[in-house]
């Protein structure tokens, strides 16, 4: 093998260690040109330090990194795009209110005689784009352009800079389905045009999808380097987690029993439309106790107000419209603590604005909403020991990692921030569960777990509302499921009534 | 640890900028600071004066920290604590012949009320309407003063001086100062100040509402979603500082000079802010920085006195730079921040 | 770098340099001679350019002329007279004095606390063996002011400006008409007042649109006993090319050609005077008032007023200060009003 072209990226024995902490441990990496390398693993493996010890980011303790075979630790994250290396963060760095072109410009601006020479850059762009199938509107302002669309520009800036070597940090997790469908054709187009590509995911599905190799990262360490076409999804997601995963959960059919744990009767948000969508119209909608009822739709088709207008029905800042009943009580007008105090779980759609108090430790948030209870308060006062036996059971319970009642949430990882959540929330055996993006950002070990836990409480009786953007996951988990598109239920189905494509089509608005 | 360090290095760091000032004005940095510490420390009534002017900011700082928890700024104690204390004179000035010790309870009660109220009105505000508390508690500040004239001029006058100020309270209402200050017009507003600060710890770490409050604060839509009436408890929270702050009007009404005399804080509740800032929103540093800035205060006068150079602008000079480093103190952590990340 | 520390800019810094191998040594700084006198400047501070400037520059001339040391603060707050007063008690002070209304109570209290120091206070009565008051009679002069004034107006319409509205102002403004009267029963006088708080005596557009109005109202001449908002209506007498009258100080510099006079408080005599009688060990408690029988209050007149003001009004204006200082005339004074 000593004649084999050196490989576009290589890192060798690389480590890094943050205080006590070795986020990189003798990590060995090697990525050959012209592929699609799939880096995954669960939050906190070491993918990200990994990836910021390449790009210049951060300086290695040890070890050796190696581009085209030449030996470099980068002075700056300059001096890496100077090789060719680039990233695509999760998070975009564009600036809204400027134009594609000029995003795809600052700090690269071809200058001549003091002025942005505009016209040069354009006829520059314009090549890229034929090369690479990538179509952009140059002058839109970037925050009026659609995800997908802002995700190409990002690439677009690194192909101006000649980036050879593209990082795409989880790019499919803003994505629709159909716009992830297109990002990994255009994906293919630059690999096939030369380029390569380093793939950061937790989704197996594209992994397998999409990579030629993978490398799997676990608690710093690699534990395995794969031929795509010779592995699977378990075998990655046992290297991942290091135990063996049940990826796709069987669920038993429901036992509906009789009565209605949650019932809405047109509701209706009104305000501006945002994206020329209605917000909320005519939602009507049932659970009943013992099944698991899925709304399935793309992101942005009025999950979000809807899960409003259930659980803040007469927030005067939202003007909702319609009847709420919970568990045999008109809540229409109640207060929202009222509600929850019904018997009501909650997980909420995003964790960090509205699950959590990210600089508040464990214990803190083992108690929210929970802080007028017995036995964590009494006369008004709170009982500490009250709470830190009970928050230490259910973290114990609850499989929490690391088991700190005193650390700040924020440094625990997705998965475990999740499943802070259940075992805050079904501390007491709830009658309604209302889960909205459960998985979302949560390790595949931890979604194994997050599933069975939605199915116990529905077994025990409780009523469950699953709101989710995963079609599989829908799929797998709800009893009956509703599409929700442009702020309407547009159709409903039985379980194993309606394969992925047509549900898929079904999300899509056709 | 480094909770404690940080605040002590701003508050060394500003020492150091304020001895460097006094330095360039031609004094020796060794005697300002002995003038500082003998100023403020040196007798029991110097003593004194540092508690007396240390009081009304333990209150006006824990005002600060309460609404700051709850995610609000309190721009408005300096209206709410004028509101306590007039309505602490105007008590003691109409129902004279109150005696004690029900007089000063009295009074003591009107002036935690009229501050409650006149915090309320912004944590209503911001509760229903949305609107920014900082802006309504700064017009805030301008109503109370302008009410506080008007009473004072047209309704409560002192015939018997020149100065803008109430007839006096009955003599029931007054605190009288305790002997072993040497005169100082420290009294029982004092322990009642230290009293208050363990007061606002248990609440706001050992009860309920303490923890509604905090949540509220930490993240406002997780507390919603958790079943918190986040309007109520910002009200609530907002009426609670405007109490806390209208007990200045106790150590200055009942424990001072017995009237309302219009101008009598030289800024307490912006000083507030700083002493809260400083005591990083916990009532035991708010008791530390308290007594500091009383210090300052009081050992700056001595400074005036004492040096030739160091005059009544340069030692607020130094105050502010104190005051600078303390608020730069964000500074300290974003230092550090950068260094870990490099 | 070494320019910059030895230069002229350097020199702050060698200072602390030097200090810095000092070490530890302090410098008394404690006046070395032998009669100490302590001087509590109001809020407003030395640099007012009117009342605290007045005491001020009464004390420093004491200072040169007779040999005293002098230590002057400024308090920051109205409870900071108190521990002022006392620091000053304490360290062997000879006289301490308090300016101003507001330091009374305070000075009460410290000289009970320190019998055996001297205190003065101007503007306002302390009842105590040791403490001598320095009174002015601001009436006598504003009744002589108010007579020049209606002596000179051609319009019989003169006017009253006051800063905050308070019976020191009051006893100016009745005096001032009655002075007026006297001359000229015909006149009308109109009096308005900047503000009911302190900070009306440093609004100096409030003061000028005041002035503005009386003008165009017909008045012609100003009296201004406004402080610092005085100096907005010295503007609208040059703007409107009207008449006004300074007060406190010798304001007529400020608009030479459309200050008539000014009325002075001689507060830098009043302590002056005080000075130097406790140095020679005459000092004395009780009341001293300063009127225009020992030159505590006068008019002014110098080189920018003596084309206004004509002879024959300061030939009147003299007579009249004669008659009540002989007691042929009497004043009415607000502070006795029944």
């Amino acid at each position: 093998m000593a004649a084999a072209p050196p490989a576009a990226v290589e890192l060798r024995a690389l480590s890094k260690r943050f205080g006590g902490v070795l986020a990189n441990a003798d990590v060995h990496l090697r990525v050959a040109a012209g592929t699609i390398h799939g880096i995954v693993g669960e939050n906190g493996a070491g993918k990200s330090t990994a990836m910021k010890l390449l790009l210049g980011l951060l300086r290695p303790d040890s070890g050796e990194i190696f581009v085209h075979g030449q030996p470099c630790i980068w002075a700056s994250p300059a001096a890496a795009m100077a090789r060719g290396l680039g990233m695509v963060h999760q998070h975009f760095m564009l600036a809204g209110a400027y134009s594609a072109l000029d995003n795809i410009l600052l700090g690269a601006e071809p200058v001549r005689g003091g002025m942005i020479n505009r016209r040069q850059a354009r006829t520059r762009l314009e090549l890229l784009r034929q090369q690479y199938g990538l179509p952009v509107d140059w002058d839109s302002p970037v925050e009026r352009l659609p995800v997908g669309v802002q995700q190409r520009i990002e690439i677009l800036k690194l192909l101006y800079r000649d980036a050879n070597i593209l990082i795409l940090d989880e790019p499919t997790a803003v994505l629709t389905p159909r716009e992830t469908a297109e990002l990994f054709a255009n994906l293919r187009r630059l690999r096939n045009e030369g380029k390569t590509i380093l793939l950061i995911t937790h989704k197996l599905k594209e992994v397998m999808a999409i990579t030629d190799q993978v490398t799997v990262f676990r608690a710093g360490r690699v534990t395995g380097e794969r031929v795509t076409a010779n592995t699977n999804p378990t075998e990655l997601a046992r290297l991942m987690v290091g135990r063996d995963v049940v990826l796709n959960l069987a669920v038993a059919p429901a036992k509906p029993q009789v009565g209605v744990a949650l019932e809405a009767a047109d509701l209706h948000l009104a305000g501006p439309a945002v994206g020329g969508r209605t917000r909320l119209a005519q939602v009507s909608l049932q659970v009943r106790p013992g099944e698991i009822v899925g709304i399935a739709g793309v992101e942005g088709n009025g999950q979000s107000e809807l899960l409003q207008a259930l659980l803040h029905p007469r927030d005067p800042r939202c003007r909702t419209s319609g009847t709420v009943r919970c568990l045999g009580q008109d809540v229409t007008h109640w207060e929202a603590g009222r509600i929850r105090e019904l018997g009501v779980a909650l997980v909420p759609e995003d964790r960090h604005r509205e699950g959590l108090l990210l600089e508040r430790p464990l214990r803190e948030n083992f108690l929210l909403g929970w802080q007028r209870r017995s036995p964590f308060s009494r006369g008004g006062f709170l009982r500490p020991s009250a709470l830190t036996s009970a928050a230490a059971a259910a973290v114990e319970e609850y499989d929490v990692r690391p088991a700190d009642l005193g650390l700040a949430v924020g440094r625990l990882s997705g998965g475990n921030q999740q499943k802070l959540i259940f075992a805050r929330e079904f501390q007491e055996r709830p009658r309604l569960v209302i889960a909205a993006q459960p998985t979302r950002g949560v390790d595949v070990g931890a979604i194994e777990f997050i599933h069975r836990r939605l199915v116990r409480a529905r077994d025990e009786g409780a009523g469950v509302l699953l709101v989710s953007f995963e079609i599989e996951e829908i799929l797998a988990l709800a009893d009956r499921i509703l599409v929700l598109y442009e702020g309407r239920i547009t159709a409903e189905f039985a379980r194993g009534e309606v394969s992925e494509a047509e549900l898929g089509l079904k999300m899509g608005g056709s | 640890m480094k909770r404690l360090l940080q605040p002590l290095l701003s508050v060394l760091l500003g020492l150091a900028l304020g001895l460097g000032v006094t330095a360039l004005a031609g004094e020796n940095p060794w005697t300002v600071l002995k003038i500082l510490a003998s100023g403020a420390f040196g007798t029991g009534y110097d003593f004194g004066m540092t508690l007396f002017y240390a009081t009304p900011l333990v209150f006006t700082g824990l005002s600060v920290a309460v609404a700051f928890h709850a995610g609000l700024f309190n721009i408005g104690a300096e209206g709410q604590l004028t509101m306590g204390a007039l309505a602490a004179a105007a008590t003691g000035a109409i129902l004279f012949r109150v005696a004690s010790p029900w007089a000063p309870l009295l009074a003591g009660v009107a002036a935690v009320l009229a501050g409650t109220l006149w915090g309320a009105i912004p944590g209503w505000l911001r509760a229903r309407r949305g609107s920014h508390e900082v802006i309504n508690t700064i017009m805030l500040n301008f109503i109370a003063a302008g009410l506080a004239n008007y009473v004072t001029l047209y309704l409560l006058k002192n015939p018997e001086s020149q100065n803008p100020e109430t007839r006096a309270v009955g003599d029931g209402y007054l605190l009288a100062p305790f002997s072993w200050l040497g005169g100082a017009p420290v009294g029982w507003a004092t322990p009642l100040a230290l009293v208050t600060a363990a007061g606002v710890g248990v609440l706001l770490w050992r009860t309920s509402l303490g923890f509604e409050i905090r949540a509220v604060g930490q993240n406002e839509a997780a507390a919603r979603a958790a079943g918190i009436a986040t309007g109520r408890v910002q009200l609530l929270a907002f009426a609670l500082a405007g109490g806390l702050a209208g007990l200045v009007g106790v150590a200055e009404v009942l424990g001072n000079v017995g009237r309302f005399r219009v101008g009598f804080s030289p800024e307490y509740g912006f000083l507030g802010i700083a002493v809260a800032l400083l005591g990083r929103n916990r009532p035991g540093g708010i008791l530390a920085a308290a007594l500091l800035f009383g210090a300052l205060h009081k050992g700056a006068t001595s400074l005036d006195m004492e040096t030739e150079h160091v005059t009544r602008e340069l030692s607020l000079v130094f105050q502010a730079l104190i005051i600078l480093s303390v608020s730069a103190d964000g500074l300290w952590s974003w230092l550090h921040r950068r260094r870990s990340s490099c | 770098m070494m320019r910059w520390l030895f230069g002229a800019a350097g020199q702050p810094l060698r200072r602390m340099v030097l200090w810095g191998l000092l070490g530890l040594v302090t410098t008394g700084r404690l006046p070395a001679a032998d009669f100490r006198v302590g001087l509590v400047l109001d809020r407003g501070g030395k640099d007012d350019k009117s009342f605290n400037s007045s005491a001020f520059a009464g004390a420093t001339e004491a200072k040169t002329k007779l040999g005293i040391a002098l230590k002057y603060v400024e308090a920051p707050d109205d409870n900071a007279f108190e521990p002022m007063l006392r620091g000053f008690a304490m360290k062997d002070y000879d006289l301490i004095i308090g300016i101003g209304f507001a330091q009374k109570e305070a000075i009460k209290k410290v000289a009970a606390l320190f019998p055996k120091k001297h205190f003065a206070i101007v503007d306002s009565e302390v009842d105590a063996p040791n403490v001598r008051s320095l009174l002015f009679e601001e009436h006598e002069g504003a009744y002589v002011i108010g007579a020049m004034a209606a002596l000179s107006t051609k319009s019989g319409k003169l006017g009253f400006i006051g800063g905050m509205d308070i019976p020191l102002i009051h006893r100016f403004a009745l005096a001032y008409e009655a002075g007026a009267r006297h001359v000229k029963p015909e006149v009308t006088v109109t009096a308005n007042y900047v503000g009911i708080t302190s900070a009306a005596w440093n609004n100096p557009p409030r003061g000028k649109e005041l002035a503005v109005n009386q003008y165009a109202a017909g008045v012609d001449i100003i009296f201004a006993a406004a402080g610092a908002s005085g100096l907005g209506v010295f503007d609208a007498a040059e703007e409107k090319h009207q008449f006004v009258i300074g007060v406190d100080a010798n304001q007529d510099w400020i608009k030479p050609g459309r200050v008539l006079t000014s009325m002075l408080k001689r507060v830098d005599v009043a302590v002056y005077a005080t000075i130097a009688a406790a140095q020679s060990g005459k000092f004395a408690g009780g009341v001293e008032h300063f009127g225009l029988a020992n030159q505590g209050i006068d008019y002014s007149v110098d080189e920018h007023n003596a084309a206004i003001l004509t002879a024959s009004v300061r030939k009147q204006a003299d007579a009249l200060k004669a008659d009540i200082i002989a007691g042929r005339i009497t004043v009415p004074d607000y502070y006795k009003k029944p």
